[in-house]
C-alpha cells in the first residue's frame, strides 16, 4: 500500500507544515457523521515559563548547573572522606544508630553525586530542552516495484558473473567450508565434560575410616557421644587445609546423634547404628543444603533452605517438605581400639537426586 | 463482721479462702514435718540440698514428680545436673507458666541463692554437669576466630550467624542469644535444654565453648559495633532484600511518579 491510497482526511501532518512550530500543530480534523473516527491530531502546543520568559530560563539554567556542581562537590567529598576518615571511627546518626563514619560518608557522597546528575538532567530536559510534540507518520515498508525489479535483476547478474553454476568445484568446496566451520564451536562443548562417572555415588567414607570430630579434630569414642547430643564428623585423613577439602566434605559431611536404642523405629537404622549412635548424611536430598537443625526431643532434622523435615528415629524418612528421599545413613561400628569407624561407604548416593540415580 | 459477710459473695472470696487454707497447711507442715530429718547432717552442702528439696516440692514437684522422677507433664530430672537447673531456673524458663510448643525465657522468680539450693538438690539425685565457674565462661583470652568457626559449624544453623535466633517446626524456635549471660550459654551447650541438642565436653571441649562465648560477645555483645547501621534484625539477605525492594525501589518509583505528575507548562491545566 502506498501513501496515495490513504484517504485524504487521515493525513493531517503534511498539511500542518505551514504552522510556525512546524511539527503537527494546526487545523485538525473534527469527527462528524460522515467520518466518526477522524484523527483529532495533536492538541495545540502550550509554552513553558522558560519558553516565554528569558529570566526564568536563566534561573533554570543556573539550577541545573548548581545540581551538576553539587555532584562535583560530592565526588570530591567522596575522595576526601576515603582519604581522611579512619575506617574504625564510629558515629551516632539518627535513625541509623551507631554506624561506621567512613561507610556513612562514602554512601552519602556517592548518593548525592549520582542523584544530582540525575536531577540536573531531568530538570534540564523538562524546562529548557525543546518540548514541542512531534508526530512521525508510519510509512509502508514495502519497496517500490521498480526497486524490487532492479534488486532481482542485480542478483541474477551477480550469480551469472560469479559463475557458481559453471565452476562446480568452487561451489562445492565453499559449501563444505561453510558447513564445517561451526564444528569448531561444537567441539569446544566437550569441555563441559567429562561425565562425572561414578563420582556422585561415592564419598570418602570406606570400611575402617574413623569418625573424626570436626570441633576437636580427634576420633570419636562411643562414650563421647551423649544421648541428645549432636556432633559433626569428617572422615579420617581429610584435613581442612587439603586442596580438595570442600569438594570432599560436600559429599562426606556427616552428623552423629545418639538415640535410646528403643526409640529407633526403623529396623535397618537400628542395625546400622552402634548402641543408639546413628550417622546420617548432612546433605539434604532436595537441593543439597547442609541439614543440621536437629530437635533432640522430636528427633526431627530440618533443612533451613526449604523446610524439608526428616525423622531421624525412623530411617530419616521425609515427613515434610520437598525432599524426594530419606537421608542416606552410614553404617558404623567400633574398631579394636574402641573408636567409632565406618563399616562401608554410603549404600546410596548422597545429596540431591540426579538423572541416572535410579 | 458485717463488712466481712458483705464480701463473702465476692468472686475472689473463694480464692482468698483457698490461699489462706493452703498457706496454713503449708506453714504447719513446714513447722513440724522436716524438723526431724534435718538434724542428721549439718554441713552447708547438705543444708543446701535440704533447702533445695523444700523449694523443689513447692515449685517443681507437681510436674517433675516428688523425687524428680518425672511425670507425664515434665521429664525426669535424675542426672540432668546442676547446670541444667541453673540454666532453666536462672533464665526464668522454669517454673513453666503453661505447656506449649516451647517454654520461653521470662522473668526469673528465684534468687540466685535459691537456684543454687535447687541445683544442689537436683545434683544430689544423679551425677550431671556442674555449674561452670566464672573462669570457665569468661571470654577473656579465648580465640574469637576459632569460636566463629565453631559457632558456624555447630550453632548457626538454628541460631543464625550472629546468634539472632530462628524458627523451627510447629511453633518451636531457637531463641536469640542477645544479652544472654555467658554462664547460661555455656550451660545450654552442655545440657541441651528443650529441643536443643547437647554439646557435651567430650565433643565440644571447655576451650571450644569459651571460644564460642567470646565470638558471641564480639558479634552480639552489649558494645558490639554495627558498621552498617540499620541491622534490620540481622536476619540476613531475606530481610535486607525485602527492605531494598520495598523502600529502595519504592522511593525511586515515588520520585518518578512525582516528576511525571507535575507539568512544566506555564498554564496549569
Amino acid at each position: 500500500m502506498s501513501s496515495q491510497d490513504i484517504p485524504e482526511e487521515n493525513v493531517p501532518a503534511e498539511r500542518a507544515s505551514d504552522d510556525h512550530a512546524g511539527h503537527g500543530h494546526g487545523p485538525v480534523a473534527v469527527a462528524d457523521e460522515q467520518n466518526p473516527f477522524a484523527d483529532p491530531g495533536l492538541p495545540p502546543h502550550e509554552h513553558r515559563i522558560q519558553d516565554i520568559d528569558e529570566r526564568a530560563a536563566k534561573r533554570s539554567e543556573r539550577l541545573v548547573a548548581m545540581l551538576f556542581v553539587l555532584s562535583m562537590v560530592a565526588t570530591v567529598g567522596f575522595i576526601a572522606s576515603y582519604v581522611a576518615i579512619p575506617n574504625d571511627k564510629s558515629v551516632y546518626i539518627f535513625p541509623l544508630g551507631h554506624i561506621s563514619a567512613l561507610n556513612f560518608a562514602l554512601g552519602m557522597c556517592l548518593g548525592v553525586a549520582l542523584f544530582s546528575i540525575g536531577a540536573g538532567a531531568v530538570h534540564w530536559a523538562r524546562t529548557l530542552m525543546s518540548d514541542v510534540e512531534i508526530a512521525d507518520e508510519r510509512h509502508p515498508i514495502e519497496a517500490s516495484p521498480e526497486v524490487k525489479a532492479k534488486v532481482l535483476a542485480d542478483f541474477k547478474d551477480g550469480a551469472k558473473e560469479s559463475a557458481l553454476g559453471r565452476r562446480k568445484l568452487i561451489r562445492n568446496t565453499m559449501f563444505g567450508a561453510l558447513a564445517l566451520f561451526p564444528l569448531s564451536g561444537v567441539v569446544l562443548l566437550r569441555d563441559l565434560g567429562p561425565l562425572p562417572g561414578t563420582k556422585l555415588r561415592h564419598t570418602l567414607w570406606s570400611k575402617g575410616k574413623l569418625l573424626v570430630n570436626m570441633n576437636t579434630n580427634e576420633p570419636l569414642r562411643p562414650s563421647d557421644v551423649a544421648v541428645g547430643s549432636l556432633t559433626f564428623v569428617k572422615p579420617e585423613g581429610l584435613e581442612e587445609h587439603d586442596e580438595d577439602f570442600q569438594k570432599e566434605i560436600a559429599k562426606a559431611a556427616l552428623m552423629i546423634i545418639r538415640l535410646q536404642p528403643e526409640d529407633i523405629k526403623d529396623k535397618q537404622e537400628l542395625e546400622w547404628s552402634y548402641q543408639g549412635i546413628v550417622a546420617y548424611s548432612k546433605i539434604c536430598t532436595h537441593v543439597g543444603c547442609p541439614i543440621s537443625l536437629y530437635e533432640q526431643q522430636t528427633h526431627h532434622a530440618l533443612c533451613p533452605c526449604h523446610q524439608s523435615t526428616f525423622d531421624l528415629s525412623d530411617g530419616a524418612r521425609v515427613i515434610f517438605g520437598p525432599a524426594g528421599h530419606a537421608l542416606p545413613q552410614l553404617q558404623i561400628g567400633v574398631n579394636a581400639e574402641g573408636y567409632l569407624e565406618a563399616l562401608s561407604d554410603f549404600k546410596e548416593p548422597v545429596g540431591p537426586a540426579f538423572w541416572e540415580r535410579g | 463482721m458485717k463488712k466481712l459477710s458483705a464480701r463473702r459473695r465476692h468472686p475472689l472470696a473463694a480464692v482468698v479462702v483457698l490461699l489462706l487454707a493452703l498457706a496454713a497447711t503449708g506453714g504447719l507442715y513446714a513447722a513440724f514435718a522436716p524438723a526431724g530429718k534435718a538434724q542428721a547432717d549439718e554441713t552447708s552442702q547438705s543444708l543446701g540440698i535440704t533447702e533445695g528439696q523444700k523449694l523443689y516440692s513447692v515449685g517443681c514437684a507437681s510436674c517433675h514428680g516428688t523425687g524428680g522422677q518425672g511425670s507425664s507433664d515434665g521429664p525426669s530430672l535424675v542426672g540432668v545436673g546442676a547446670a541444667a537447673v541453673d540454666f532453666q531456673v536462672g533464665t526464668g524458663r522454669m517454673p513453666a507458666q503453661q505447656p506449649g510448643a516451647q517454654i520461653p525465657r521470662k522473668k526469673v522468680i528465684y534468687t540466685q541463692a535459691e537456684i543454687d539450693q535447687l541445683a544442689a538438690y537436683i545434683a544430689s539425685l544423679g551425677a550431671g554437669p556442674a555449674i561452670p565457674t566464672k573462669n570457665q565462661v569468661s571470654p577473656e583470652g579465648a580465640d574469637i576466630a576459632k569460636g566463629g568457626e565453631l559457632f558456624r559449624t555447630n550453632c548457626a544453623q538454628c541460631h543464625n550467624f550472629t546468634g539472632k535466633g530462628g524458627a523451627l517446626t510447629h511453633g518451636k524456635y531457637a531463641p536469640s542469644l542477645e544479652g544472654v549471660d555467658p554462664k547460661h550459654i555455656y550451660e545450654a551447650m552442655q545440657t541441651g535444654p528443650q529441643n536443643m541438642p547437647s554439646f557435651p565436653d567430650t565433643t565440644l571441649t571447655e576451650k571450644n565453648k569459651q571460644d564460642i562465648i567470646a565470638y558471641l560477645d564480639a558479634v552480639n555483645g552489649d558494645d558490639t559495633e554495627s558498621p552498617g547501621g540499620l541491622e534490620l534484625g540481622g536476619l540476613g539477605p531475606v530481610s535486607e532484600g525485602l527492605f531494598g525492594w520495598i523502600f529502595g525501589l519504592g522511593t525511586l518509583v515515588a520520585v518518578a511518579v512525582w516528576v511525571a505528575a507535575r507539568t512544566a507548562k506555564a498554564k496549569k491545566s
